[in-house]
């Protein structure tokens, strides 16, 4: 465990690789916290442009927008608009669960796609948009509606897409959502996801309908900026369910546009990822009236102080459901913990993930008995930086936007026994001999929301810190000579 | 002998494709076998050598086929007068789309299609007046055009143009084999034109390759989608542009020229009365100001 000092030399010894410029740079995304709350935020600087040739993992706008806040929403179709590739290589590639038949009332499996050649660029795609939206809505006519995500080359040509999107809204009455998410705008994915909660807002929530007759309950909720990884937004809504809310609408994992269209109409917004849905949330509070609360459901601990909270915006049915769920699965809680603490206790984690996770997952690693010594977002902004420092209790690392370099640099002086972050991480760190989960993605397993995501989650780590394969390892200096 | 490759541009409106166009078809009437690419959305770069105001455009061609490859270089070859080969890359209607990236694919195709390996001696490009993006200056890149002709008159603005064009050229000669070749002088009519076109064409390092005086038979000719030299010989005019393209022929004298800074490029116009002294002291005075508010003699 590094000291406070230790951890600022570590720093400065990694920001002295860099040319002076980077260096200055560098040098405001990097810092150590050690609990205290400071005033007036961290220090970080976070939301900027990425540096040339740091080996950056930050997304695009496209992805944030299609990738993340749209794509879930299961029964309208994404058309990629623009040449295939966007569409090709993002298609049902990310794990947000949902149920439903394709082509009948879900369409996320499908790759729908304007495929741009020269001609579209030399002489714009509206009116191959307006084409591709009438074909995707006369093969697929149960589609609730469609959103065009825009590729780089359609801002570059100055396409028209909202006049098309206008039009054959009219034509098709349904929703036809025009969202600017052209790659090349903002430094990451962060500002795809606030352009797509704008289109929401303006083609979704704003859009004139017929009143589907549906009233308001006094417990309804909505889940915001869930996206159902592996399945964590059902193993939420359950736990949300069993105290007596209503959840009417789950934003997006496993999410239609009929829930979107209602949740303008609930009491109260629980919002678990704030970094890609806070915008909508702060909308429908100004507009509308209905307060907003972050909640974190990893791990008991975490788990049974959000359910008070949530509770405590109620009723006293709610608040005494809040505490028959605690009840009733704190037990089972706490057998995983006896279970999985001893064999964790003191295991020391490095984070570098996106959303809200190099925050949220913190409470479930201690709740094992173990200690996170460094995080970092790929594209937070500051208030996450300073939602995070309430969530530190000992000397942590902070790496912002982190770059290749800097991360292996990190991790070769702390030696963590798990670090958690994505793909491009994985096989870096593994061949360092240092047991790695995923936690973009739950390396494939999850999930990893509400007590049921407790279960797996501290199974998982387990199995991969403990993993027998770590002490079979022998590098090659280290092999007896076979002489 | 290796094709000449030589691009026109010039202020939009200063006649380039006019100049261009009977130029081209003296050089044919010379017997040099040239070949016209048209760089211009509007396709109206050939009109008056195929007698026909837009021919089957590359782009228009390709968006209709499917894509460029599925086109031959004979559905876009068209010969006019003079055995003049005419191309136009062709591109989509104001406001949409993307013009440049239009003559890119469209000179990427002629090239791939070998329309340079034949028995050429020269290729003119005629490119669209304002070269807005980087699409338009895709015939000064590497290995296209290596000399620029720069059509002007003595108006302030087709000069400001030509410094502009100028300041273009240097960007791409430090890295390539493209020079300034001349400055050709579209008459207008206006003041000392000759002599002023002489002054810029000096410090722009370059010459004043010809100067075509003014002549309302280009104008009679244009309207039977004509050039001069096809329809009216015997005129001066038509030898006015003989000699721009035996100048051409000879012309020798390749620069990397050295554009003008703002200020003394208005110098010059102020020289020879084209622009007056600014007066600084009406800057940002509104016409109520101006009524109510006596100029102050502080202001200067």
């Amino acid at each position: 465990m590094l000291t406070r000092d230790e951890a600022e030399k570590l720093i400065q010894e990694v920001l002295a690789a860099y040319p002076p410029e980077a260096a200055e740079d560098r040098a405001k995304h990097l810092a150590v916290l050690d609990g205290e709350t400071l005033e007036g935020g961290c220090g970080i600087t976070a939301n900027r442009k990425s540096l040339p040739g740091v080996m950056t993992i930050r997304g695009c706008a496209y992805a944030g927008s299609k990738g993340v806040v749209w794509g879930p929403i299961k029964d309208m179709i994404h058309i990629s608009h623009g040449p295939v590739g966007c569409g090709q290589y993002s298609r049902a590639g990310r794990r947000n669960y949902y149920v439903g038949t394709t082509g009948i009332n879900a369409f996320g499996t499908m790759n729908f796609t304007s495929d741009f050649q020269e001609k579209d660029i030399v002489f714009g795609g509206d009116k191959k948009l307006a084409k591709l939206l009438e074909e995707a809505n006369a093969l697929f006519p149960l589609n609730k509606g469609i959103s065009v995500q825009s590729e780089c080359p359609v801002g570059l040509i100055g396409d028209d897409i909202e006049a098309v999107a206008k039009k054959k809204s009219a034509d098709l009455n349904k929703p036809i959502v025009p969202v600017r998410c052209e790659g090349f705008r903002g430094v990451s994915q962060s500002l795809g996801h606030h352009i797509a909660n704008d289109t929401i807002r303006d083609y979704i929530l704003d859009r004139p309908k017929a009143d589907d007759g549906i009233q308001a309950g006094p417990y309804d909720v909505a889940i915001i900026g869930d996206y159902n990884i592996g399945g964590d937004a059902w193993s939420s809504r359950i736990l949300l369910e069993e105290m007596g809310l209503q959840v009417v609408a789950q934003w997006s994992g496993d999410g239609t546009l009929a829930e979107l269209e209602r949740t303008p109409k609930v009491r109260l917004n629980l919002v678990h990822c704030y970094r890609s849905m806070n915008y909508i949330s702060r909308h429908m509070e100004t507009k509308y009236g209905i307060p907003w609360l972050e909640y974190n459901f990893f791990g008991p601990s975490r788990i049974a102080d959000s359910l008070r909270r949530i509770a405590a915006r109620f009723d006293d049915r709610i608040k005494a459901g809040a505490e028959a769920v605690i009840a009733k699965y704190q037990p089972m809680a706490d057998a995983i913990t006896n279970r999985f603490r001893p064999r964790l206790e003191g295991k020391r984690v490095m984070l570098y993930v996106g959303g809200l996770r190099p925050r949220h997952v913190i409470g479930a690693y201690e709740d094992l008995g173990m200690e996170v010594v460094g995080t970092g977002y790929e594209f937070g902004h500051n208030d996450d930086y300073d939602r995070t420092q309430v969530d530190l209790k000992n000397t942590t690392l902070i790496y912002d936007d982190a770059s290749g370099y800097e991360l292996e640099r990190f991790v070769e002086r702390v030696r963590p026994d798990l670090i958690g972050s994505g793909i491009k991480e994985k096989y870096v760190f593994q061949k360092m001999g240092i047991p790695f989960r995923q936690m973009h993605s739950w390396d494939y397993s999850g999930p990893y929301h509400g007590y049921d995501g407790y279960a797996i989650f501290a199974r998982d780590m387990d199995m991969t810190i403990n993993n027998p394969c770590w002490k079979m390892m022998t590098p090659p200096w280290r092999q007896p000579n076979a002489a | 002998m290796a094709i000449r490759q030589c691009a026109i541009y010039g202020k939009g409106g200063i006649g380039k494709s006019t100049t261009t166009q009977n130029l081209v078809a003296a050089l044919a009437e010379a017997q040099q076998k040239v070949m016209i690419v048209g760089c211009d959305p509007k396709a109206d770069s050939t009109r008056l050598i195929l007698h026909a105001k837009a021919q089957n455009t590359i782009m228009q061609l390709a968006s209709e086929a499917g894509s460029v490859e599925d086109l031959e270089l004979s559905d876009v070859l068209k010969a006019g007068y003079g055995g003049i080969r005419c191309v136009e890359s062709g591109g989509p209607e104001p406001g949409v789309g993307c013009a440049g990236r239009g003559v890119i694919t469209a000179i990427n195709f002629l090239e791939e299609e070998g329309a340079y390996e034949e028995d050429l001696d020269f290729v003119f490009y005629d490119v669209l007046g304002d070269v807005v993006c980087g699409g338009f200056a895709m015939p000064i890149r590497e290995n296209k055009a290596q000399e620029i002709y720069i059509v002007v008159s003595g108006e302030m603005m087709a000069m400001y143009a030509a410094n502009n064009i100028a300041k273009g050229i240097v960007k791409y000669a430090n890295s390539g084999k493209v020079r300034l070749a001349g400055l050709i002088c579209n008459s207008r009519n206006t003041d000392r034109e000759a002599d002023l076109i002489e002054a810029l064409a000096e410090r722009l390092g370059t010459q004043m390759i010809h100067f075509v005086p003014r002549h309302n038979v280009v104008q009679r000719a244009e309207i039977r989608r004509m050039t001069v030299i096809e329809y009216d010989p015997t005129s001066p005019q038509a030898d006015e542009y003989r000699q721009l393209a035996s100048k051409i022929v000879n012309n020798k004298k390749m620069v990397i020229p050295t554009p003008l800074t703002m200020d003394e490029l208005e110098a010059l116009l102020m020289e020879f009365g084209i622009l007056d002294e600014e007066d600084t002291s009406i800057i940002g005075r509104t016409a109520a100001e101006e009524k109510t508010i006596p100029i102050v003699q502080a202001v200067a």
